[in-house]
C-alpha cells in the first residue's frame, strides 16, 4: 500500500438515534461527514461538546450502526464497506485491521491484566510467550507496575485499567487506530508515555483518527484536524 | 469459511395455537458465537432446540455442514444419523446440569462416555483423557472417581462442559449455562467458556437472557420477542445503539452496578 | 439324590391342554421365538400369560418351554446348577404333567434344557435346547430407566452407557466387577443380558451348537442366540474379560474346571468347595 492512498474514507456519513421510550423521538447526530485518512496521519477530530465526536468514532468501529453513506477501509488492498455489512465482515475488519481504543474497559473477569491485554495477538495467532512477552513490555512502558500484571485489572485505579486499555489496542500493529480520549484521567508521565507510543504507531504508518481533549496531547500527536459539528449547526448542510 | 457451519431457514414453530418461534433464519459462521437473547417466553428455547435436532420445526430448515459428509439437513436425517452427530459434532449445555450428567456415575465416567459412545475400549487412555478435561474445566483431578451428586452447583456446570468438549465438536447449543449459579460462581464459568470457545475455535448459539453474558460470551446477537427475532446484529452495536423498541427497552432495563 | 431318569412319567392331565398353554397361545410365543431367533440379541415382546406359579419363579421360562415343548422330548430342568431342588422339580414335575415328557437329570440326555442361573458343564451339543428364566431382559435398565429410550439405544446400537457401567465399576473396584448377568454382544449388534448366570458360563454361550432362548415372564420378553452365533462379553483392552477361578477343586469330584460353590459345613466354619451342577459331578463320581 502506498501511504497516498487513504487507508478510511468516509462519505455522506449520516447517524442518528430514535428513542422510543419517548415516542420516536429521532435525534441526529451525523450527517454528510465526510473524511479521508492516509497512512502516517493522525486525524484529530474537534467540536464542542455533544457535537458527535465520540458517536463518528464509534460509527467508524461498527459500533453504531450508520443511518446511510460509507466507510470505506483499505484491507488486503481492496476497499471493504462497512456500513450495512455482514458482522463477521466487521469482526474480521477489527480483528486485522483496525483498533479501538475507548475510555473505559469491559473488564473481562479473573482474566490478569498481562492476558487481557495479550489477547488480541494471541487471537491472532501469536505464540502465547510471545504475545505475553510484548503485553509485559507495553505494560512496562505505560507506567503499570509488574505486581499488578498478574492481577486481574477489575479492582485497578481508572489510570491503570486505562492504560491497560490502551497496551490492550495496541499490542497488535493495526494499520488503522480509533483513540477515543486515550489520556484522559492519566497524570502527566502516564499521559507522556501514552502520546509517546501513539507518536511511535504514526510514524510506522498507522492511520489514526482520535479525539483529544487535552491540546498538549493533540497537538503532539494529531497532523490534521477534522471539525464535527453540532446537529443544530448542520440545518443548512446537505446529507 | 466459504460455508456457514449452521443455517436456519424460516424456522417456525407451533405449540397448539401458540406461535413459539416463527421464520428465523441465520448463517452462524465457524468459530462464531451467537446469542439469542429475549425475556422467558421469547421463544428462544424452543428455537435453540430445533436448531439442535431435538424439536421439529413445523416449518422451515436448519443446515449443518459436516466434517465429512458435506452438508445435511438436520431435520432430514435418520435419527441415528442426528445422534451421532449430537455426540461427535455437537455438544449440549443445559442450565440444569443435572439434565446433563448422569448424576449415578462418578465425573470420569461422565466424561468418558462420549468416547466410549464412538468405540474408545482402553480404560486407561480414557480414564487419561478425562483426567485431563478436569483439569480444563479447572476441577481437582483427585474428585475424578466422585458423583456428580457430591458437586456443587458450578462444578457441575464445569462437568458438563468438559463431559460435551471431550469428543471434540465443532458446534455447542447452550441454555443459560450461567443461569441460577451464584454470581461469583458464574464469573469463573463464563471465563472458562470464554476461553475454551476461543482455544478450540468453537462455534456456539448461546441462549441467555442475561445481556451481561451476552455481551462477554457471543460475536453476534439475535433479540427475539414473541417468537421473532426484532433486531440483530454485532453484539457491541445491539447492546450500544439498540433499535428497534423492545431491544431498547431491554438494554435499559440492565441495572447498574 | 434322584434317579437319572424320572419313570413314574404320569399320563396327561386331561383337565389342560397339552403343555398347559392352549395352542394360540403357543402359537404367538413360537412366532415370538422364530422372531427372536431371526434377530439374534433382540428382545421380542409377548403376550405372557399367568402361569401357576409366582413371577420370579421361571414363568417366562415355562411358558417358552410349554411352546416347544413335544412328545418326544427329554427335559431337564436345573436351579443354580442343581436338579434337585424345590423349583427344579416342581417344573420338570409339572412337565411330567401336562405334556407327558420324559425328564432326565443327564445334560447329555436332554433335548430341552431349562435353566435358572446355570449353563450346564457338559458341553451342549447340536439339536439341544437351553431354555433361561431371565428376571431382568435388559441389560441398560440399571443405567437408563426409560423403555423408550433403551429401546432406541438398541435400535441405533448406542451402547456407550453399558460401557459407561464397566468403567465405573473398574474406578470403584480397580477391575470388572460384575460377576452374574455379565453383558454380552450377540452376533455383533444386539447387548443382551445373559440372565444371571455367573460370568464363568459367559464363554459357554459363544457359538454354541445348542439353540439358547430366554424367556423373561414378568417383562414379557423372549429373546434368543441361534446355534454356532458369536457371544462377546464386553470389556476394555487393558481389563479383559476375565471368568473366575478357583485354587480349590471340588470336594466330591475332584474337579478343577467346573464352577464351584462353596459351602460352610459346621459351625466353626469349615468351608469346602462342591461343583454346582450336580449332574456332571456325579458324572465324574
Amino acid at each position: 500500500m502506498t501511504s497516498s492512498q487513504p487507508a478510511l474514507r468516509v462519505s455522506g456519513l449520516a447517524k442518528s438515534f430514535t428513542v422510543h421510550a419517548q415516542g420516536g423521538l429521532s435525534l441526529p447526530v451525523l450527517r454528510g461527514v465526510a473524511l479521508a485518512v492516509s497512512p502516517g496521519e493522525c486525524l484529530a477530530l474537534v467540536g464542542p461538546s455533544g457535537a458527535g465526536k465520540s458517536t463518528l468514532l464509534r460509527s467508524l468501529y461498527g459500533n453504531y450502526r450508520a443511518d446511510s453513506g460509507s466507510i470505506r477501509v483499505r484491507q488486503d488492498d481492496v476497499w471493504t464497506e462497512l456500513v450495512g455489512a455482514e458482522p463477521r465482515t466487521v469482526l474480521d475488519v477489527r480483528h486485522r485491521t483496525m483498533g479501538f481504543v475507548s475510555q473505559f474497559l469491559r473488564v473481562i473477569p479473573r482474566v490478569s491484566a498481562v492476558d487481557v491485554v495479550a489477547e488480541p495477538l494471541r487471537r491472532r495467532g501469536t505464540d502465547p510467550a510471545e504475545a505475553r512477552q510484548r503485553a509485559e513490555f507495553l505494560l512496562a512502558m505505560l507506567g503499570i507496575p509488574a505486581r499488578l500484571w498478574t492481577l486481574p485489572p477489575a479492582t485497578f485505579s481508572g489510570g491503570e485499567q486505562q492504560r491497560v486499555n490502551i497496551a490492550r489496542s495496541l499490542i497488535v500493529d493495526y494499520p488503522i487506530l480509533l483513540l477515543d480520549e486515550p489520556t484522559a484521567s492519566l497524570d502527566a508521565a502516564n499521559r507522556d508515555g501514552v502520546v509517546e507510543l501513539i507518536c511511535q504507531r504514526r510514524d510506522a504508518g498507522a492511520a489514526i483518527v482520535g479525539i483529544f481533549h487535552d491540546t498538549e496531547v493533540r497537538d503532539a500527536v494529531a497532523t490534521r484536524v477534522h471539525e464535527v459539528l453540532p446537529p443544530a449547526l448542520l440545518a443548512g448542510v446537505s446529507p | 469459511m466459504s460455508t456457514p457451519l449452521l443455517s436456519a431457514r424460516d424456522v417456525s414453530k407451533r405449540f397448539g395455537g401458540r406461535v413459539a418461534c416463527r421464520d428465523v433464519s441465520f448463517d452462524l459462521w465457524p468459530g462464531e458465537v451467537l446469542g439469542i437473547v429475549g425475556e422467558s417466553g421469547s421463544g428462544k428455547t424452543t428455537l435453540l432446540n430445533c436448531l439442535a435436532g431435538r424439536l421439529l420445526p413445523d416449518g422451515g430448515s436448519v443446515t449443518y455442514e459436516t466434517r465429512s459428509a458435506g452438508s445435511v439437513d438436520v431435520h432430514r436425517l435418520s435419527e441415528a444419523r442426528r445422534r451421532l452427530l449430537a455426540r461427535t459434532e455437537w455438544g449440549f449445555v443445559n442450565q440444569d446440569a443435572r439434565e446433563g450428567l448422569r448424576m449415578g456415575v462418578s465425573a470420569g465416567a461422565n466424561i468418558g462416555e462420549r468416547l466410549m459412545a464412538v468405540g474408545a475400549r482402553h480404560y486407561g487412555e480414557i480414564r487419561g483423557q478425562a483426567a485431563d478435561w478436569m483439569g480444563r474445566v479447572e476441577i481437582d483431578v483427585e474428585r475424578l472417581d466422585d458423583r456428580p451428586t457430591t458437586y456443587s452447583g458450578g462444578m457441575r456446570q464445569r462437568l458438563q462442559i468438559a463431559r460435551n468438549l471431550v469428543s471434540n465438536p465443532r458446534l455447542v447449543f447452550m441454555d443459560e449455562p450461567t443461569g441460577g449459579l451464584d454470581v461469583s460462581v458464574q464469573a469463573r464459568i463464563l471465563d472458562l467458556l470464554r476461553g475454551l470457545v476461543e482455544g478450540l475455535h468453537l462455534s456456539v448459539v448461546l441462549v441467555t437472557h442475561d445481556l451481561g453474558v451476552a455481551r462477554l460470551l457471543t460475536h453476534r446477537l439475535m433479540v427475539m420477542q414473541g417468537g421473532t427475532v426484532v433486531e440483530q446484529g454485532l453484539t457491541d452495536q445491539v447492546l450500544d445503539d439498540p433499535q428497534h423498541p423492545y431491544t431498547q427497552m431491554l438494554v435499559a432495563s440492565i441495572l447498574p452496578v | 439324590m434322584p434317579d437319572a431318569t424320572i419313570q413314574d412319567t404320569p399320563s396327561q392331565d386331561a383337565a389342560y391342554n397339552y403343555g398347559y398353554l392352549d395352542e394360540q397361545t403357543k402359537r404367538m410365543i413360537r412366532r415370538a421365538i422364530l422372531k427372536a431367533v431371526a434377530v439374534p440379541g433382540y428382545q421380542v415382546p409377548f403376550g405372557g400369560r399367568e402361569m401357576p406359579l409366582p413371577y420370579g419363579w421361571g414363568t417366562g421360562g415355562i411358558q417358552v418351554t410349554a411352546a416347544i415343548i413335544g412328545r418326544e422330548d427329554t427335559l431337564k430342568v436345573i436351579d443354580q446348577g442343581a436338579d434337585d431342588t424345590t423349583n427344579a422339580v416342581s417344573i420338570r414335575r409339572f412337565f411330567a404333567r401336562v405334556a407327558q415328557v420324559a425328564t432326565t437329570t443327564h445334560t447329555k440326555e436332554a433335548t430341552i434344557i431349562q435353566t435358572r442361573h446355570r449353563v450346564p458343564e457338559t458341553p451342549l451339543t447340536d439339536g439341544q435346547i437351553l431354555v433361561f428364566q431371565v428376571p431382568i431382559p435388559e441389560p441398560l435398565r440399571m443405567l437408563e430407566p426409560r423403555e423408550t429410550e433403551t429401546r432406541t439405544l438398541h435400535a441405533l446400537s448406542e451402547y456407550g452407557v453399558m460401557q459407561v457401567s464397566l468403567y465405573e465399576s473398574i474406578a470403584r473396584h480397580g477391575r470388572i466387577a460384575k460377576t452374574y448377568n455379565y453383558p454380552v454382544m450377540v452376533n455383533g449388534r444386539y447387548i443382551m443380558s445373559p440372565s444371571p448366570i455367573p460370568k464363568f458360563d459367559n464363554p459357554k454361550l459363544d457359538r454354541s451348537p445348542a439353540l439358547q432362548l430366554y424367556g423373561a415372564g414378568r417383562e414379557k420378553r423372549i429373546y434368543a442366540v441361534p446355534p454356532h452365533t458369536p457371544v462377546n462379553s464386553l470389556d476394555f483392552d487393558d481389563h479383559p474379560f476375565e471368568v473366575e477361578t478357583w485354587t480349590e477343586s471340588c470336594e466330591l469330584c475332584g474337579s478343577t474346571e467346573s464352577f464351584l460353590d462353596e459351602m460352610i459345613v459346621d459351625d466353626t466354619g469349615k468351608r469346602l468347595f462342591v461343583c454346582s451342577d450336580t449332574d456332571y459331578c456325579e458324572s465324574r463320581r
